[in-house]
């Protein structure tokens, strides 16, 4: 009988190389399944065991786990957007121009990081507004939800870095109008003005502070933040549904909770 | 803890005065090691030279301006205004966001196309978000008979040059 391209993989995961790679076992058993996820960098944020409710469409509509996907295409495509952009007042708009009609791919790259952006920040408020009309922002997940403001504030803060990149009128404007807002703080407003753009005016400084933030600094930020957003979702009890919560209301909570909480661990 | 100094001998009470006196000395000298890194980073991420277009400009002759004219320049973004009473320039920065605002000579108002302020030609608000008139920028005659603006200096307003 010819093999079957499960067959190989079950093969290719007896053989020494894999099993150097990963360490859980071969074999279907809970146990291993278990080992699977609770062995490997990435998936060890999550619960090693969830109910099948709680993946299902209905529980959360994807909202998270959709705006975390918007943020890689960001990040692929930022990377490769990168290799052809110099944050430089005479050839920022010029490169941008560039990446639209002589890049090959390049206005695909550019009108998919731009579409992205955008439906990142949709998909962050649409998140937010899931969390909290099903109260799943209440305690024992009171902290997520801050971080997730924290990460809220970041994506606001990544929109608004971008904008000046391209360097056009549009660019310009906005962030004259955005920073001289920020001087509308009281005392410290000016200084903050001056902090933000590196000069008095929107010039190449503040082109060359914007890149930075909106390539590393940002990045690195909201990186950090999704990181102990998702392992928060494990740590308070894994998702939120309505369903399994222990009755806070009916019933005294602190032993209730607690219970149910090493449970879904 | 008084009870407890009392009961025992010198010597522990003087250990616990060392370690404490050694918590204070690394909490101190962490505070203001975190001091310091405040103040370098806020003077490393202020720039102490800048590379911007000087504040003086040099507008040209006043020949150059027919009496009752308003000429905004978009570089240096300011209007040179010649009326009868004499010259004077005018910030053609709207005063509510940093705008660049345009004369409508069919109007003769400034108007902000950013947020609708609107102003008339000696710099007074009209209408709009702006909260303070045009400033009035500092303006002379340079010894080859250029008309030459400070833009980092306002004046008083009605304060004409006449040449």
């Amino acid at each position: 009988m010819a093999k079957t391209i499960a067959n190989y993989f079950d093969e290719l995961r007896t053989t020494r190389a894999w099993r150097s790679v990963f360490r859980s076992g071969t074999g279907s058993s809970t146990l291993h399944r278990a080992l699977a996820v609770q062995q490997n960098i990435f998936l060890h944020l999550f619960s090693t065991k969830v109910r099948r409710r709680m993946v299902s469409f209905s529980t959360t509509w994807y909202l998270g786990t959709l705006t975390f996907g918007t943020f890689l295409i960001l990040v692929i495509t930022g990377i490769l957007l990168m290799l052809y952009y110099h944050p430089s007042v005479p050839q920022a708009y010029a490169d941008a121009k560039d990446l639209q009609f002589v890049v090959s791919s390049g206005l695909f790259l550019r009108n998919l990081h731009r579409w992205s952006a955008h439906a990142m920040v949709f998909l962050v408020f649409a998140h937010m507004f899931k969390v909290f009309y099903r109260g799943a922002y209440r305690p024992p997940r009171e902290f997520n939800w801050v971080i997730g403001v924290i990460l809220l504030l970041i994506t606001l803060l990544l929109s608004y870095t971008g904008y000046l990149l391209p360097w056009d009128q549009l660019a310009f404007w906005a962030i004259t109008v955005g920073s001289n807002i920020a001087s509308a703080v009281p005392v410290v407003g000016n200084r903050v003005h001056f902090l933000m753009l590196g000069g008095n005016q929107v010039n190449a400084n503040a082109l060359l502070r914007f890149y930075v933030l909106h390539c590393v600094i940002l990045p690195l930020a909201a990186t950090l933040f999704v990181a102990v957003h998702f392992w928060r979702i494990r740590k308070d009890g894994g998702l939120y549904s309505h369903q399994t919560e222990p009755k806070t209301i009916a019933a005294p909570a602190a032993p209730a909770q607690t219970a149910s909480t090493k449970d879904r661990q | 803890m008084s009870e407890e100094k009392q009961d025992k001998p010198a010597a522990p009470s003087k250990e616990f005065d060392r370690r404490a006196f050694f918590v204070k000395l690394g909490l101190g000298s962490l505070s203001i090691a975190a001091t310091g890194t405040a103040v370098f980073a806020y003077q490393f991420l202020s720039p102490n030279v800048l590379y911007e277009p000087s504040p003086i400009v040099n507008a040209g002759k006043p020949e150059g301006y027919p009496e009752d004219s308003v000429t905004l320049d978009v570089n240096s973004g300011i209007y040179l205004i010649h009326t009868k009473e004499g010259f004077f320039a005018l910030s053609a920065i709207c005063t509510h966001l940093g705008c660049m605002t345009a004369w409508k000579p069919e109007l003769g108002i400034i108007a902000c196309p950013c947020h609708g302020s609107k102003f008339n030609r000696d710099g007074e608000k009209i209408a709009g978000p702006a909260p303070r008139p045009l400033p009035w920028l500092r303006t002379w005659v340079s010894d080859d008979g250029d008309l030459m603006v400070d833009r980092s200096t306002d004046i008083r307003p009605m304060q004409f040059v006449r040449v």
